[in-house]
């Protein structure tokens, strides 16, 4: 691929030495800290240089030989995601997905409002790349100031005349299944922000029926760079099967939570220890978000924050979320919590989901009170088994793999509430803490 | 020949009539909705199922087995 040799000098001074150990990496968050506020578009060029001019086809291949992953959560190659739209007949379209419903996560707000041109950029150079003439920005509609925030953005580079694609930015309803790729494309079709039964997928007939690349606003971030400072330059952050960068948001039991950007395949002890270490004794770690897993923080200290490691016990690293859990919170209370949350976040559209996850979540709230009602634990695991796959999305299997690593990590807490009486924290006399936030109902579909 | 037997779970409005008439391929969990055989089931028996789902009246003429999510086991 072509690249304008001036413009690489930029950036790629923040490439890591096989010495170096896997850290903070400064690419997407450069100035954040110094500014704190948004960056406008003479200063993003400045920072960045313009994006070069790239033939059809090449981006494509730089981003396959990146090994840039979606940072969404799924983890799917971006690459091949390109190829597939771009190889369907007709006009595509590509959709930027900033709804972050993800409760844990912070980094896709964080990106969006410092460096919104980052974004833009690469949804562009992505469209262009895949045949697309449009881009859709969707965010959540309960974010007016990041709304107004990004068509700021966006109204500064049509006066710039800068883009060759048409950029529409969306406020879309805001429910955790909402930011589903379907979900996106059900709503932008006029429908609500539902998902949709697969096939088709998007990439064969999504918005308008075009084909359509969905991603992450993170992913984009990472197209911008890549198209301006090639696969190499990329692969000098991060592990060989975990290459570049990734935002991440710790939170809970932390001296300094908040977003940083790191080494994609960080240990997770790492990470806590960047978000400032345990701020009391962190007992178990929530990693990957609400659809995430728990484990003992000793199981888990030492593993790359990268699904090739993380899925070997049976987690991975969703948007790059990790939930620090202090010692004196009871894990089966926080997650009982979470699970009522979750069961009412359903689309209300699959029966398996629709009433399994009430059933599940209610299961879980006798557990967590410690009030059993019949053969509780033998019926949770039943239950458990029965709705996973089952969904029109991932829901459903989501908060299944929840609730299965809660009763895993807290198993003799498990044993204990099941038996009517007081888990460990309880017993030592503390008080539970609501650790994990649950967002209000967002309310409507349309 | 034999298919995988899929479904539309969204459409699935849970009567039950495909386990009426395969109980030994389809059980019901206990909220009435179909669990799949994860095996491939003779064709036969799919196109039975799917008509069974298929042709209930107007509340089920969305339902899952009739629509085109059977496929090639």
């Amino acid at each position: 691929m072509t690249m304008a040799p001036d413009m690489r000098a930029t950036v790629p001074r923040h490439a890591r030495p096989a010495d170096r150990p896997l850290g903070l990496v400064k690419r997407l968050t450069i100035g954040w800290r110094d500014t704190d506020r948004v960056t406008a578009l003479g200063t993003h060029l400045q920072r960045y240089g313009a994006l070069p001019p790239h033939p059809p086809g090449t981006l494509i291949e730089a981003v396959t030989s990146a090994g840039l992953t979606g940072r969404g959560g799924a983890g799917f190659p971006t690459g091949v995601k390109m190829r597939a739209v771009a190889e369907r007949r007709g006009p595509a379209i590509v959709v930027a997905n900033g709804m972050e419903s993800e409760p844990a996560s912070d980094k896709d707000e964080a990106l969006l409002s410092r460096a919104p041109h980052l974004v833009l950029d690469g949804a562009a150079a992505a469209a262009r790349e895949v045949g697309a003439t449009t881009v859709a920005v969707c965010l959540p509609r309960a974010k007016q100031w990041l709304l107004t925030l990004v068509r700021e953005a966006v109204a500064e580079r049509v006066r710039a005349g800068y883009d060759l694609v048409a950029i529409e930015v969306y406020d879309l309803p805001h429910g955790y299944v909402s930011s589903s790729e379907s979900a996106l494309v059900n709503w932008l079709n006029g429908g609500e922000a539902k998902p949709l039964a697969v096939p088709p997928r998007p990439f064969e007939k999504g918005v308008g029926r075009r084909p359509t690349m969905i991603s992450n606003v993170e992913t984009f971030a990472h197209i911008a760079l890549i198209a301006r400072f090639g696969p190499g330059w990329f692969r000098q952050a991060g592990l060989p099967d975990a290459p570049g960068s990734m935002l991440i948001t710790t939170s809970g039991a932390v001296a300094a939570p908040g977003v940083y950007e790191v080494d994609a395949g960080i240990t997770i002890g790492a990470a806590l220890s960047l978000s400032g270490g345990a701020a009391e004794h962190i007992a178990s770690v929530l990693v990957g978000g609400y659809f995430g897993s728990w484990h003992n923080t000793a199981e888990v200290t030492t593993m790359p924050l990268a699904s090739s490691a993380l899925k070997r016990i049976g987690a991975g690293p969703g948007a790059g979320v990790i939930v620090a859990l202090p010692a004196h919170a009871c894990g089966l209370r926080e997650t009982a919590r979470v699970l009522g949350w979750l069961a009412g976040e359903g689309a209300q559209q699959c029966g398996p989901c629709m009433f399994g996850l009430p059933a599940i979540a209610e299961d879980f709230a006798q557990l967590a009170t410690g009030r059993p009602q019949g053969q509780l634990l033998d019926r949770l695991h039943r239950r458990l088994g029965m709705v996973s796959g089952r969904g029109a999305c991932a829901h459903p299997d989501g908060a299944v793999r929840l609730a299965r690593s809660a009763l895993a990590a807290f198993a003799a807490d498990a044993r204990a509430h099941a038996a009517g009486l007081p888990c460990l924290p309880a017993r030592q006399g503390r008080s539970p803490a609501n650790a994990m936030p649950i967002p209000a109902s967002a309310g409507g579909w349309r | 020949m034999t298919r995988r037997l899929a479904i539309n779970p969204i459409a699935c409005t849970g009567h039950g009539l495909c386990a009426d008439l395969l109980p030994e391929l389809i059980r019901l969990d206990e909220w009435g909705y179909p669990m799949m055989p994860e095996h491939p089931v003779p064709d036969h028996l799919a196109a039975l199922a799917r008509r069974a789902c298929g042709t209930a009246g107007p509340p089920m003429a969305r339902s899952p087995l009739a629509a085109p999510m059977a496929t090639n086991g």
